[in-house]
């Protein structure tokens, strides 16, 4: 029986039947991930130890019957997310030895709830980044071509998901970084609504945009780890405090997803659909859009006028906040410090040229001037002004229709080295994905096809706030009517 | 050194003044950590106040009631909407490389402090720009140590508010006294202990002149490091001179931060305005704005003490106080606390007489505890001992001299003060036929004086009755030994 790529209630079941035990799955991947994490470098650090001790528990507590769908589930977490006693890397040399002494929040509920975590993922340092190439443990490698980029900046966790390397991961998306890496690995990510998951405990990259999801290989697993992550969490004054659906009970035992999206009224945003996007990108969604008007859903176009000046708008407001997010890593308390310095300013100053990499340092600049003194109407205030357009095109568009389909990234994976020269060619990965953080909204990114190579394709469903739930009923009909979320890399 | 500026001089002086009063609230402002001083270093810290990575602030709601019922107090207006900005700057106490204060939207505007102006010697309004709230910074440890700094972040974290005059005030007698009113309301609010010396109520001062009648302002400098009110008023009546003497030989004021040296007593240069940092404010994204509601603000409003203000008046009204005595009485709600105590002892026993009750709060207590160096929480008489004494010199049981030697009794052993005065045999006498015993024997003892007397200089009769005093040692109820000797000594005639 191949076990890697069992879904999570699959999973479940077979431990609860004892079929199957925590430890034995817990052993299987763990021995995966020793074969094949070498060439893929999805993990940073692999927790061989922790996670054969909390799959043991996991165990006892199955056997106690006092389990959850989630007790013993082996899981891959992006390395941003702090783990008590754990290395947590933040893919920099900066954090390269930090143990925290708290666990997040997420990670603390996942666990409480009997999750395996097998490890630790490679990502984008500090996640900045859309190709996973700015770790500073190296690049991780896209499962579908290993000279291709899994994304970023949760590529590690999209190319654990898609080699069976765990069942289901853990990421973070800023502009893109859960969506964009599942669209480039053929794997299922959700951006949940900004403030549904408690960001405690994730090292921050840009505060008002950075949220947590789950990436999976089907919409029915993200609902799963969803109602567990999701709630209000009393550390996190963003966090929203409403009631948290039980998104998978209702998916999967509530109306059927099929029934809910016949007669869903689904926007198709003209201007994702311009120059720039990829020919067999443009395909693959047609068809995807053809499939959920046969579903019985209503497709009709609608415009986001604003959504040209997402970009500019979002490197100005990340690094704005990225800058000052990261002055804490001066080497006073924790992390690198660099070697003999000579008075305070030297400290500061190689401690941080060490610590951090190229993208890292660009964009503290970028940010650092952004707010600079005379510069920060013309800049800053003037974005955030252009973020309250952009929320309010969706605002409008969500007044005719339940959601919005769009492609997740204009192009399929790229070659690792291929756009290193220039930022913003790199930047513009997360055209479709960008303007969604800028707005709070949630948005599921699925697997809808694939190109010549054939590499894999993804579509973006973009809902209202807090509407986690109508995305993956929608999802999920799309599902199982399509098998593009069942493919595998050879 | 040109003399300091008069009332006739050609300069006039602004100033402004910020203060950071710590708040007294239990734990820090954004987490759990306690806000005691004096802790072993760095024990009093989390992973919040440490900046680590990941964790995040949350606001502890104590700090805005406190904000609030500051802002009431100096009618001011309660934004319903606020918000917090970071500051940034990198500085090794400063753990998150960003303080966390608010900016743009502040939760209290336009405010005012009424001070008595020794300038113009009737009340005069000093506007109060606006308060924040803000968050301490740790503290670095130099001296000592070789080759390194150590930090303690155990302030990291304390509460501040920041409260902000107007350039209103126009010298430095009344930049002490808005500083003594300011630190009088915050102590009755009991939202910060007004502590100068410990640095838990800390001001920088905004010194500017400006020929008389000026329409715009002259060039300022900020004044540090004053750790007293005294202080604050020396540096500025010093940098007011400073600035006259350049701009009367021909030089200009340069805008700068001035550290005060008070062993010293003179300023120097610590930064200009080019080296001033570019604190880079945004809105803090980990904090949602703070939104208010009037109903929370009333509820803040009804746990409003009566204020210094209300209180003077009403002692004023109540006790027919001067206004020197009811302004010095309700300097702090503890003198005032203890003043109503003494007088309502002295009311209860039948003899009202707040008037008697407020010198001897002021004047024999006040300046006992002066010569201790103590303040009143420390008075080793209750108050109603104090009153019991009031009312026993209203009752004629004392006299001024013998309530004096009850009250050195009662501050130095204590006990109750009916008791020592029976055990001291300290009753006044009242009885006539032993006054008029030591009248005669002091007549006859110095007839010289008596003659001189009937010779028309009366004046020797303040020296009779002084005899008569001490013959009686000092019990005689010195009215009747004045009426009886008066009497006498007209027979004689
Ligand atoms: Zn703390």
């Amino acid at each position: 029986m191949d076990l890697s790529h069992l879904s999570l209630a699959q999973a479940a079941d077979l431990l609860r039947k004892r079929s199957l035990s925590a430890v034995e799955l817990t052993r299987f991947f763990l021995e995966r991930i020793a074969t094949d994490n070498a060439a893929l470098n999805a993990y940073i650090t692999v927790d061989e130890a922790g996670a054969l001790q909390a799959a043991q528990a996991a165990d006892d507590r199955l056997a106690r019957g006092e389990a959850t769908p989630l007790t013993g589930i082996p899981l891959a977490i992006k390395d941003l997310f702090c783990t008590q006693g754990l290395r947590t890397t933040c893919a920099s040399r900066m954090l390269a030895n930090f143990h925290p002494p708290y666990e997040s929040t997420v990670t603390r509920r996942l666990k409480e709830a009997g999750a395996v975590v097998l490890g630790k993922t490679n990502m984008d340092e500090f996640a900045m980044g859309s190709s996973n190439e700015t770790s500073f443990f190296g690049p991780a490698r896209n499962p579908w071509g290993h000279d291709r980029i899994p994304g970023g900046s949760s590529g590690g966790s999209a190319a654990a998901v898609a080699a069976g390397l765990c069942l289901a991961a853990l990421g973070t998306d800023t502009g893109g970084s859960i969506r964009q890496p599942a669209a480039m690995t053929g794997i299922t990510g959700l951006k949940p609504t900004y403030g549904r998951v408690s960001r405690f405990g994730m090292i921050a990259f840009a505060s008002s945009l950075d949220q947590a999801g789950p990436m999976t290989r089907s919409v029915e697993d993200a609902a799963l780890l969803l109602q567990t992550m999701a709630g209000h969490d009393p550390l996190d004054s963003t966090s929203i405090d409403a009631p948290v659906p039980a998104y998978w009970d209702d998916l999967t035992t509530g109306v059927p997803a099929a029934e809910r999206v016949k007669n869903m009224r689904i926007g198709i945003p003209a201007e994702y659909f311009a120059d720039g996007l990829a020919a067999p990108v443009r395909q693959a969604v047609e068809q995807a859009i053809a499939t959920f008007q046969d579903l019985g859903a209503h497709c009709q176009p609608v415009s986001l006028p604003c959504t040209a000046y997402a970009i500019p708008t979002y490197y100005v407001i990340a690094p704005a906040e990225a800058s000052s997010n990261l002055a804490r890593y001066d080497g006073v308390r924790f992390g690198h410090r660099c070697a003999d310095p000579l008075d305070l300013r030297d400290m500061y100053a190689r401690t941080r040229s060490e610590g951090f990499g190229a993208e890292v340092k660009r964009r503290i600049m970028l940010g650092t001037y952004v707010l600079s003194s005379g510069y920060y109407d013309a800049y800053y205030r003037k974005a955030q002004k252009v973020r309250r357009l952009i929320a309010d095109d969706f605002r409008a568009a969500f007044a005719q229709v339940d959601l919005l389909l769009t492609p997740t990234a204009p192009e399929t994976a790229f070659r690792i080295g291929e756009k290193n020269d220039d930022p913003v060619r790199m930047y513009l990965s997360d055209i479709f994905t960008i303007n969604v953080n800028l707005a709070g909204l949630p948005g599921l990114s699925l697997p809808c096809g694939f190109d010549e190579h054939p590499l894999p394709i993804g579509l973006q469903l973009i809902g209202r706030p807090l509407q986690e739930a109508t995305l993956l009923a929608a999802g999920h009909a799309f599902q199982q009517a399509t098998d593009w979320h069942q493919r595998r890399p050879s | 050194m040109s003399p300091p500026i008069t009332s006739q001089s050609r300069y006039e002086t602004v100033i402004g003044l910020e203060v950071h009063a710590q708040m007294r609230t239990r734990s820090k402002i954004f987490c759990g950590c306690a806000t005691q001083f004096g802790a072993e270093a760095n024990t009093q810290i989390c992973p919040i106040c440490a900046a680590f990575p990941g964790v995040l602030p949350v606001l502890n709601r104590e700090v805005v009631n406190m904000a609030i019922k500051t802002g009431l107090a100096i009618q001011g207006q309660i934004r319903l909407l606020s918000e917090f900005s970071r500051k940034n700057y990198f500085y090794p106490d400063l753990p998150a490389g960003y303080q966390i204060s608010q900016y743009e939207l502040p939760i209290v505007e336009h405010g005012q402090l009424v001070i008595a102006s020794p300038l113009d010697q009737g009340p005069k309004k000093i506007g109060i720009t606006r308060i924040h709230m803000e968050v301490d910074a740790g503290k670095s440890l130099h001296e000592g140590i070789q080759g390194a700094s150590w930090v303690d972040l155990n302030r990291t974290g304390t509460p501040l508010m920041e409260i902000v005059s107007e350039p209103d005030l126009r010298s430095a007698a009344e930049a002490g006294e808005y500083l003594k009113k300011l630190r009088a309301i915050v102590r009755y609010l009991g939202v910060c202990d007004g502590n100068m010396e410990e640095g838990s109520f800390r001001c920088d001062a905004n010194v500017s002149i400006r020929l008389r009648g000026a329409p715009i302002l002259g060039t300022r400098c900020e004044l540090k490091n004053l750790n007293s009110i005294r202080n604050v008023m020396r540096a500025i009546d010093y940098e007011v001179e400073r600035q006259i003497e350049l701009i009367d030989n021909g030089d200009s004021v340069i805008q700068e931060t001035r550290l005060w040296n008070a062993d010293l007593n003179s300023s120097r240069a610590m930064r200009g305005k080019e080296d001033a940092h570019d604190y880079r404010y945004f809105p803090e994204p980990d904090l949602p704005p703070l939104r208010l509601t009037p109903e929370r603000i009333a509820a803040v409003a009804a746990t409003l003490p009566e204020l210094p203000d209300a209180k003077a008046e009403r002692f004023r009204t109540q006790y027919q106080l001067s206004d020197y005595d009811a302004g010095v009485l309700t300097a702090s709600q503890e003198l005032a606390d203890y003043f109503e105590a003494v007088a309502q002892q002295a009311a209860t026993l039948g003899q009202p007489n707040p008037k008697v009750a407020a010198n001897w709060v002021m004047v024999e207590l006040g300046g006992r505890l002066n010569k201790e160096n103590w303040d009143i929480q420390q008075t080793p008489i209750p108050a109603h001992h104090l009153g019991q004494l009031v009312a026993m010199i209203q009752q004629g049981i004392l006299s001024g001299k013998t309530a004096k030697e009850l009250f050195e009794i009662l501050f130095t052993e204590g006990g109750d003060p009916l008791q020592i005065v029976e055990r001291k045999g300290l009753r006044q006498v009242t009885n006539s036929t032993a006054i008029e015993e030591a009248v005669d024997q002091v007549l006859a003892a110095h007839p010289e004086d008596v003659a001189q007397y009937h010779a028309g200089k009366t004046k020797v009769i303040g020296f009779l009755v002084g005899q008569i005093m001490k013959r009686t040692q000092g019990k005689a109820n010195p009215a009747l030994v004045n009426q009886l000797l008066q009497a006498r000594l007209t027979r004689q005639e």
